[in-house]
C-alpha cells in the first residue's frame, strides 16, 4: 500500500516534469516547424529571473514566478525577432545593402537546430560569466506530507496540479480563441491560411512568445527544486525532446499522453531499479517508440481512426 | 559509366596515369577540380608536414588532436551532407571506439594486442552504426526522427557511462571508472613481438596526418564514384531514387556503416592522443561540434569538414577562456543565417566568380555546378 503511494507520487512527480518541460517545444514545432534547441536555457532563465527576482528584490514567491515567466517571453519575442524570422537582420539589410540577409527559419528542422544551438552555447557561458557557476538558492516552499514511514514534498504535488492545469489552459486556447484557430489554420495550410487573411507572420511571432512564457513558467516553477546552474536546462531539454517526439503532432493530447506513458515506465524503473535506469528506461523506450510509431502516439490514434471510417463507410 | 567518371574534369590530358587518377578523384560532388586546386592542396599539406619542426613538439603533440577532430568532421560530412542524414550521434561511435580500443588495450598492453585494439576500436564503431542504421533504415525511420534518434542514444550512452564508477564495472584488468573515465590508456603502438613501433608526439602527428590525408582522397574517389552519385540521389529526393531501382535503405545503412568507421577511427586516435576517455565525449555539448564544423565549413563538401572542423578547434583552443563558447555560438549562428550552405563553398562560389570574370551566373545550388560551364 505504502510503496503503491509511493509510486503514485513519483508518477505525478515524472509526469508533471516531462509535461512543463515538453510544453512550450511541443507548440513551438508543432505549429511553427522549428526545433528550439535552445528551450532548456529558456527554462534556464525562467528560473533565474525567478530566483534573482525573489533572492535580490525580495519580491514574494508568486510575484517572482511571474516575473520569471514574463521575462522569458519577452526574451521569447527578441529572439523570434532576430534570428527565427530574421526581421531584425532583414531590416538592417534592406537599409545598408538594400536586401535581405536571411531567410526565416521556419518549416527548416535542421538549420532551426544548429541555428538555436548555437544561441543555447551563447546563453549558457553568457550566464555563466556574468552571475557566476552557481547562484543562492529559494527553498522549497509548503513543506511535506508525510505518510506512514515516509514523507514527500507537498510542493512536487502542487506542480502535477499546476501541469494539468498548463494542459487544459492550452487545450482551450488552441480550441476557443481566435488565436487558436489561426494557429490551427496555419499548421493545417499556411498559403490557404494567408489567402483568407490570416497574419501568418504575426501567428508564428505569438506562437513562439507563448511557448517561451511557458518554458519560462517551467523554470520559475522548478526555481525552487533545482541547483542553480547554468547548465541546468540540459536534463529538461532531453525529457522534452522526446515526448515531443513520442507525442506526435498533436500538440496538447500528444503531449499529455507521452507524459503520462514516459512518466509512468520512468517512476515504475526508478521506484524498482533507481534514478538512473529510470532515464535510461525512458530514453530507450522513446527510440523503440520512435522506430514503431514515427508519427507518435497521436499520429496513430489518427490513423487508426481514419482506417475505420474507411471501412465503415 | 567510365565516359561519366571523367566528366567532371576540366583540363587535365585524357590520358596517362596523373589523368585517370585526378579522374576518379574529381567531380560534380567536389569542391576543387582543378589545377590550381592541387597546387593549392599540395601546399597545404607540405606546410602541414614542416609545421612540427617550426612551433615544436609540444605544439604539434597539441594540433594533433584537432586533425584528430577532422575525422569525425569527415564521418557526419558523409552522412549528412552527402547522404542527407543529419545524424546527432556521431560521437556515439566516436565514444564506443574510444572505449573499447581502451578496453582491449589496457587488457593486452603489447604493441600486437594495441594494433589488435586499434582494428577492433574501429570495427566496435562501425558495428555500432551498422546496428543502430539497420534499426532506424530498415524500419523506415526518416528525417528528423534520425536526428532525435541518434541524440537521444548519445545520451543514453552518458547517462550509462556516467555511473560505471563501481567495481562490478571492470572488464579483465580496465575499470570504465564512471564519470572519472579510463586515465591509463596507453600510446599507440603497432608490430608484433620485437618489431615494435610505439607512437607519440610528433610521430604520432605524422600518422594521424597520412591517414587524414588518404582518408580525405579516398573519400573523394568514393563520393565521386557511381556509389557517390546514389548517395547524392538519395539526399535530394528519395522517393524519387528508389522509384529508379535504388535500393535506398541499403545505401543509407552503408553510408552510416561507413560514418561509424571514420567516427570509431577519431575516437581510437582520441584515446590513444590523450591515453584517456570519459563521459565526457558523450555529452551533449561535445555532440554537437561535429555538426557544428560540418555546418560552418559547408555540409557537402569534404573538404569544407576538415578545414572547419581543424580551424574552429585550434581558434577555440586558442582563444581558451570563458568566451570560447559564446564567440563559437555566435559564430555558428551567423554562419548558419548568413551563408546557410557553409564557408567554403561560399569562398569557392566568390572565387570562381572572380575568375570568370562575371560571365556566369551566381549559382544557388550548392552540388550541381558544373566546372565545365565555370571555366570555359
Amino acid at each position: 500500500m505504502i510503496n503503491g503511494l509511493n509510486l503514485l507520487f513519483q508518477f505525478l512527480d515524472s509526469f508533471a516534469f516531462v509535461v512543463l518541460a515538453a510544453a512550450g517545444l511541443a507548440i513551438i514545432f508543432g505549429i511553427m516547424g522549428v526545433i528550439n534547441l535552445a528551450h532548456g536555457e529558456f527554462i534556464m532563465l525562467g528560473a533565474y529571473a525567478t530566483t534573482l527576482a525573489s533572492v535580490r528584490l525580495g519580491l514574494p514567491l508568486v510575484a517572482a514566478m511571474l516575473v520569471g515567466m514574463v521575462v522569458t517571453a519577452l526574451f521569447g519575442l527578441l529572439v523570434e525577432r532576430v534570428i527565427i524570422s530574421g526581421w531584425a537582420p532583414n531590416w538592417l539589410g534592406q537599409r545598408l545593402v538594400g536586401r535581405d540577409l536571411m531567410e526565416p527559419l521556419y518549416d527548416r528542422l535542421a538549420d532551426s537546430m544548429v541555428a538555436t544551438w548555437g544561441l543555447s552555447l551563447i546563453m549558457v557561458q553568457g550566464v555563466r560569466i556574468t552571475l557566476g557557476n552557481s547562484l543562492d538558492q529559494i527553498g522549497t516552499p509548503l513543506g511535506n506530507i508525510a505518510y506512514g514511514g515516509f514523507s514527500y514534498s507537498m510542493y512536487r504535488v502542487v506542480l502535477s496540479g499546476v501541469a494539468l492545469g498548463v494542459l487544459v489552459l492550452a487545450y482551450l486556447v488552441f480550441t476557443r480563441t481566435e488565436f487558436g484557430m489561426r494557429a490551427r489554420a496555419t499548421i493545417q495550410d499556411e498559403d490557404t491560411a494567408r489567402a483568407l487573411g490570416v497574419d501568418t507572420e504575426r501567428t508564428y511571432a505569438a506562437t513562439f512568445v507563448i511557448g517561451s512564457g511557458l518554458a519560462g513558467l517551467t523554470g520559475a516553477l522548478y526555481a525552487p527544486t533545482v541547483t542553480m546552474v547554468p547548465g541546468l536546462g540540459g536534463s529538461f531539454l532531453v525529457e522534452a525532446f522526446v515526448a515531443v517526439v513520442v507525442g506526435g503532432p498533436s500538440v496538447v493530447l500528444g503531449t499529455a499522453l507521452a507524459g503520462g506513458f514516459l512518466g509512468g515506465i520512468n517512476a515504475l524503473v526508478s521506484n524498482l531499479l533507481g534514478t538512473t535506469a529510470g532515464r535510461i528506461a525512458l530514453l530507450v523506450t522513446a527510440i523503440v517508440m520512435i522506430r514503431f510509431l514515427p508519427d507518435g502516439i497521436t499520429g496513430f490514434v489518427e490513423r487508426v481512426r481514419a482506417r475505420r471510417q474507411e471501412g465503415g463507410a | 559509366m567510365a565516359t561519366e567518371t571523367g566528366a567532371g574534369r576540366t583540363d587535365s590530358e585524357p590520358s596517362g596515369l596523373l589523368g585517370r587518377v585526378r579522374g576518379r578523384l574529381e567531380g560534380p560532388n567536389t569542391i576543387g577540380n582543378s589545377r590550381a586546386y592541387w597546387a593549392g592542396f599540395a601546399v597545404a599539406v607540405a606546410a602541414l608536414l614542416v609545421y612540427p619542426y617550426i612551433v615544436g613538439a609540444y605544439q604539434a603533440s597539441r594540433f594533433s588532436l584537432f586533425l584528430v577532430y577532422a575525422f569525425l568532421g569527415l564521418s557526419l560530412s558523409v552522412v549528412w551532407g552527402y547522404a542527407g542524414v543529419l545524424s546527432f550521434g556521431q560521437v556515439v561511435f566516436f565514444g564506443v571506439a574510444g572505449y573499447t580500443f581502451g578496453v582491449v588495450s589496457v587488457n593486452f598492453a603489447t604493441p600486437a594486442g594495441i594494433t589488435g585494439a586499434f582494428l577492433v576500436g574501429i570495427g566496435g564503431g562501425a558495428l555500432v552504426a551498422a546496428v543502430l542504421g539497420y534499426f532506424m533504415f530498415y524500419g523506415g525511420v526518416r528525417d528528423v526522427y534520425v536526428t532525435i534518434i541518434t541524440l537521444v542514444s548519445t545520451l543514453v550512452l552518458h547517462t550509462f557511462m556516467a555511473q560505471t564508477a563501481g567495481d562490478q564495472w571492470t572488464i579483465g584488468e580496465a575499470a570504465l571508472g564512471g564519470f572519472n573515465g579510463m586515465p591509463t590508456i596507453p600510446n599507440l603502438a603497432f608490430g608484433v613481438g620485437g618489431a615494435a613501433l610505439v607512437i607519440s608526439d610528433v610521430m604520432f602527428y605524422y600518422l594521424v596526418l597520412v591517414l587524414l590525408v588518404a582518408t580525405y582522397l579516398g573519400l573523394r574517389v568514393l563520393v565521386n564514384s557511381d556509389f557517390g552519385r546514389v548517395m547524392v540521389a538519395v539526399r535530394e529526393d528519395e522517393d524519387r531514387t528508389r522509384m529508379f531501382g535504388y535500393d535506398v535503405r541499403r545505401a543509407k545503412l552503408l553510408v552510416f556503416t561507413l560514418g561509424g568507421a571514420l567516427a570509431g577511427l577519431s575516437g581510437v586516435l582520441y584515446a590513444a592522443w590523450g591515453n584517456y576517455v570519459s563521459p565526457g565525449v558523450f555529452e551533449l555539448a561535445f555532440a554537437s561540434l561535429p555538426v557544428v564544423w560540418v555546418s560552418i565549413g559547408g555540409r557537402d563538401t569534404l573538404l569544407g569538414a576538415v578545414a572547419a572542423t581543424v580551424g574552429i578547434e585550434f581558434f577555440r583552443n586558442s582563444l581558451g577562456g570563458e568566451w570560447a563558447f559564446v564567440t563559437v555560438g555566435a559564430l555558428l549562428l551567423v554562419s548558419i543565417l548568413g551563408l546557410p550552405g557553409g564557408v567554403v563553398p561560399w569562398l569557392d562560389r566568390t572565387y570562381r566568380n572572380l575568375r570568370g570574370g562575371g560571365t556566369t551566373p551566381p549559382t544557388e545550388t550548392t552540388d550541381s555546378t558544373d566546372p565545365e560551364v565555370t571555366e570555359a
